[in-house]
């Protein structure tokens, strides 16, 4: 072996310096790349006359381009919201992509300046809907939300909404997206298990404690939860805490107000799922699980109830057993709480926005008006089991259990849904909740030093100026 | 003919190094920009906000929990994967059908990262995994722990599977180092009566000394990294509670989950301060005293 022909594996002093001089030079010229999009605002936007007939002002050669995420709902219904475009338009051309990773797609898009007309910002991929908004990427879709709706005579797009929907896309004052689906977060379990066990779903938290003990002695976890994703159980011990405090318990948490995680709805929620882990009354092994594992072991009747939000019945498809009959109930209450015992916890999801320098936003407003349209969201609640954002969108339909359910638990909510905004404003507020949660389930951690911990999170995010505040 | 030898090597070159500026050094040389700002990865622009990213990396607690990860799996991760290495490939030496044990060695190899991380996921599953229904076979159930939920094991867990997918590659780098190695200094070895202990102390460690170098770096890189297996397999993921967070992670969670760009490139540049003076102090370390064999 000849080590003069060997590779020297170091860098000489010479050549480093060489090559560290030449990239400082380099750096000022190569970083004018990202950033470097232009600030045009002059460019023509797409506008035609309003009329009755084109509340929006929709010019109407004018291209569309459609943005959708293709996800378990598939994009049929975004495609058959075009060609309904395309027949009140017929000289638009209608640039349909349905796509997986809609972030990835089109976030050098708003980076340039040239967005699409219409983003389905959803899935795994999507972009933060916070940044997008302090980025003043998103424009405001009053007008849309006042415009006529297009197949229910005399209502306002904005009436026609579930409640809570609004909302959910509001943003400093401002309503920046429109979610097209509704979730409904609760309990689940299987009619048909319960019935033949002689179990009742139970109102109170009491009685959900006296039922546990019944299903453990027969062998049977009464809870399992999807640990891999400590979000999971969170929902439910949210959702207690917002009964007893109510509204006002939520709205502090996302005002970010001094002790907010302190407030006795909070900690005695966290209190209780402390006692649930205590008494063994989750699955040993759940905290391990991914959600489909977790969900599998339920379908499999190895534990009776699961929380999960409104999707879990169109994920289990194929997986949970024939006449195996999931039901969604509302998160047990206690004596004394602020918000009734059917009060549930809602949220509007798959949001739709109009980029703010879309070339036709009149458009991509006139194209979600269509969208959400009753006609629209029922079809699609056919085909994908999903409850729209659309109120009555499930009239007339037959429902299977899961929906059924769902559907029952929103009418009987009424008034009295609540939702939680501090996880898409704050997304490492919501980690941190997460993480709290996770320990806390786990019995690493006290409900006392569970909410200091979280406080101290959401205290350091209220000092730091860096991230945009919200309020409601 | 000089001049169109000139003109093919350019018009290799060309090409290649063009690409090389424009999708590799660039992005670098942006990131040190970007980490000075502000900016979210969807405005079209980014206000300069000097040090301030970098300031806020101290107080990070859980980019804290990270390095605290990476420096865990740069210490337990290269020693590990190159004790083993080395023992493998050196009774590779001695034993009679070792090239089919090569082969088998190298078979992690062959998957992709993600695929590894998936598979272990399952073997980790608490109740119906391969390891704790193993415990259980044996009669060791009291050895079951949910690996990946307990933040005593978890990281552990971890790099078990980094090591378990890296071994194989070093035992056939290491075993390549081993067979360079002249057969006669372990004859005069053997007739001088050193055991086999001895033999892969004196003789076969000093000779593949710049093989173990180089396999510092490289392992000493990938510690640094983790990436992949803590975001496909661990609970959270970089859970529980931080206990496999790695710098990756929180720089992606940063970047693409919380929009900050300027943050989580700030993180990048620290990571490639971390990675390049690790590559300088382990390469400089072994440069003295190289042995001449020929």
């Amino acid at each position: 072996m000849n080590p003069e022909s060997q590779l020297r594996p170091y860098p000489t002093r010479r050549s480093l310096l060489k090559t560290a001089a030449t990239a400082a030079v380099a750096a000022p010229l190569l970083s004018a790349c990202v950033t470097g999009g232009k600030k045009d605002d002059g460019e023509a936007v797409a506008t035609g006359a309003k009329t009755a007939d084109n509340p929006l002002g929709v010019k109407a050669d004018a291209p569309l381009e459609v943005v959708v995420f293709k996800g378990g709902y598939g994009d049929e219904y975004a495609v058959k919201a075009e060609s309904q475009y395309t027949s009140k338009y017929p000289q638009a051309k209608v640039d349909h992509k349905g796509l997986q990773k809609v972030g990835e797609a089109i976030q050098p898009r708003f980076v340039a300046g040239n967005p699409p007309d219409v983003v389905d910002n959803t899935g795994a991929g999507r972009l933060d809907i916070a940044t997008l908004v302090a980025a003043n990427q998103v424009s405001d879709l009053a007008e849309l939300l006042d415009a006529p709706a297009f197949d229910e005579p005399g209502k306002k797009v904005r009436d026609t909404l579930l409640p809570g929907v609004v909302e959910d896309g509001t943003f400093a004052g401002t309503t920046v997206a429109l979610n097209f689906t509704y979730a409904v977060w609760g309990l689940w379990f299987s009619k048909s298990f319960f019935a033949e066990k002689g179990w009742a779903y139970p109102a109170t938290w009491t009685d959900m404690l006296a039922l546990c003990a019944t299903i453990k002695k027969s062998g049977v976890a009464p809870w399992t939860y999807q640990g891999k994703y400590p979000e999971y159980i969170n929902d439910p011990l949210l959702g207690m805490a917002a009964k007893t405090g109510g509204l006002d318990l939520v709205k502090a948490v996302d005002n970010l107000q001094p002790n907010a995680w302190k407030q006795d709805g909070l900690v005695q929620a966290a209190t209780a799922f402390a006692e649930l882990a205590g008494k063994g009354y989750l699955m040993s092994g759940s905290e391990a699980l991914s959600h489909t594992e977790a969900q599998a072991a339920w379908c499999q009747k190895k534990a009776a109830f699961i929380p999960c939000g409104s999707w879990l019945e169109s994920e289990q498809k194929g997986i949970a057993p024939a006449g195996f009959d999931m039901v969604m109930g509302a998160v047990p209450g206690s004596a004394g709480d602020k918000l009734p015992v059917a009060a549930v916890q809602a949220a509007s999801s798959e949001s739709f926005l109009v980029p703010a320098k879309a070339k036709n936003p009149a458009g991509g407003q006139e194209y979600l008006r269509i969208l959400f349209a009753k006609a629209s969201a029922k079809a699609f609640a056919e085909a994908n089991s999903t409850l729209p954002a659309v109120a009555g969108a499930t009239d007339g339909l037959t429902l299977s259990s899961g929906l059924g359910s769902v559907r029952d638990a929103v009418t009987a909510a009424g008034s009295g849904t609540f939702t939680y905004r501090f996880r898409t404003w704050y997304a490492p507020l919501a980690k941190a909740v997460d993480d709290a949660t996770g320990e806390l389930v786990n019995k690493r951690l006290s409900p006392a030093d569970w909410a200091t911990r979280i406080q101290k999170a959401a205290d350091a995010l209220a000092k730091d100026s860096t991230v945009q505040k919200y309020t409601r | 003919m000089r001049h169109g030898r000139w003109r093919f090597l350019l018009g290799a070159l060309v090409p290649a190094l063009v690409l090389h500026v424009v999708f590799v050094l660039s992005p670098y040389a942006q990131a040190f920009y970007l980490s000075l700002t502000d900016w979210t990865g969807v405005a079209g622009e980014a206000r300069f906000v000097g040090a301030g990213n970098y300031a806020r990396l101290g107080g990070d607690s859980l980019f804290l929990d990270a390095v605290r990860n990476n420096a865990v799996m740069l210490l337990v991760v290269p020693i590990a994967t190159i004790a083993l290495g080395l023992g493998l490939a050196s009774l590779l030496r001695t034993r009679r059908g070792s090239a089919g044990y090569q082969i088998v060695y190298f078979f992690p190899q062959l998957l992709s990262l993600v695929v590894i991380a998936v598979l272990w996921g399952f073997v980790y599953n608490p109740n119906t995994g391969l390891l704790n229904s193993g415990l259980r076979a044996v009669g060791l159930g009291g050895l079951t722990k949910s690996w990946l939920a307990d933040p005593a094991f978890a990281l552990a867990a971890v790099m078990a599977v980094l090591i378990w997918s890296s071994v194989g590659f070093y035992v056939v780098l290491f075993r390549a180092a081993i067979d360079a190695i002249p057969a006669e200094l372990y004859e005069a070895a053997l007739i001088d009566g050193a055991g086999s202990w001895t033999t892969f102390r004196r003789i076969t460690i000093p000779l593949v000394r710049e093989s173990v170098q180089v396999a510092f770096v490289y392992l000493g890189i990938a510690a640094l990294d983790g990436f992949a297996v803590v975001q496909v397999m661990t609970v959270g993921p970089g859970g529980p509670d931080g206990a496999t967070e790695v710098i990756g992670l929180s720089l992606y969670r940063n970047a693409f989950t919380y929009g900050k760009f300027g943050y989580a490139s700030a993180m990048g540049v620290a990571l490639f301060f971390a990675t390049l003076t690790l590559a300088i102090l382990a390469l400089r370390a072994g440069r003295k005293d190289r042995l001449e064999l020929a």
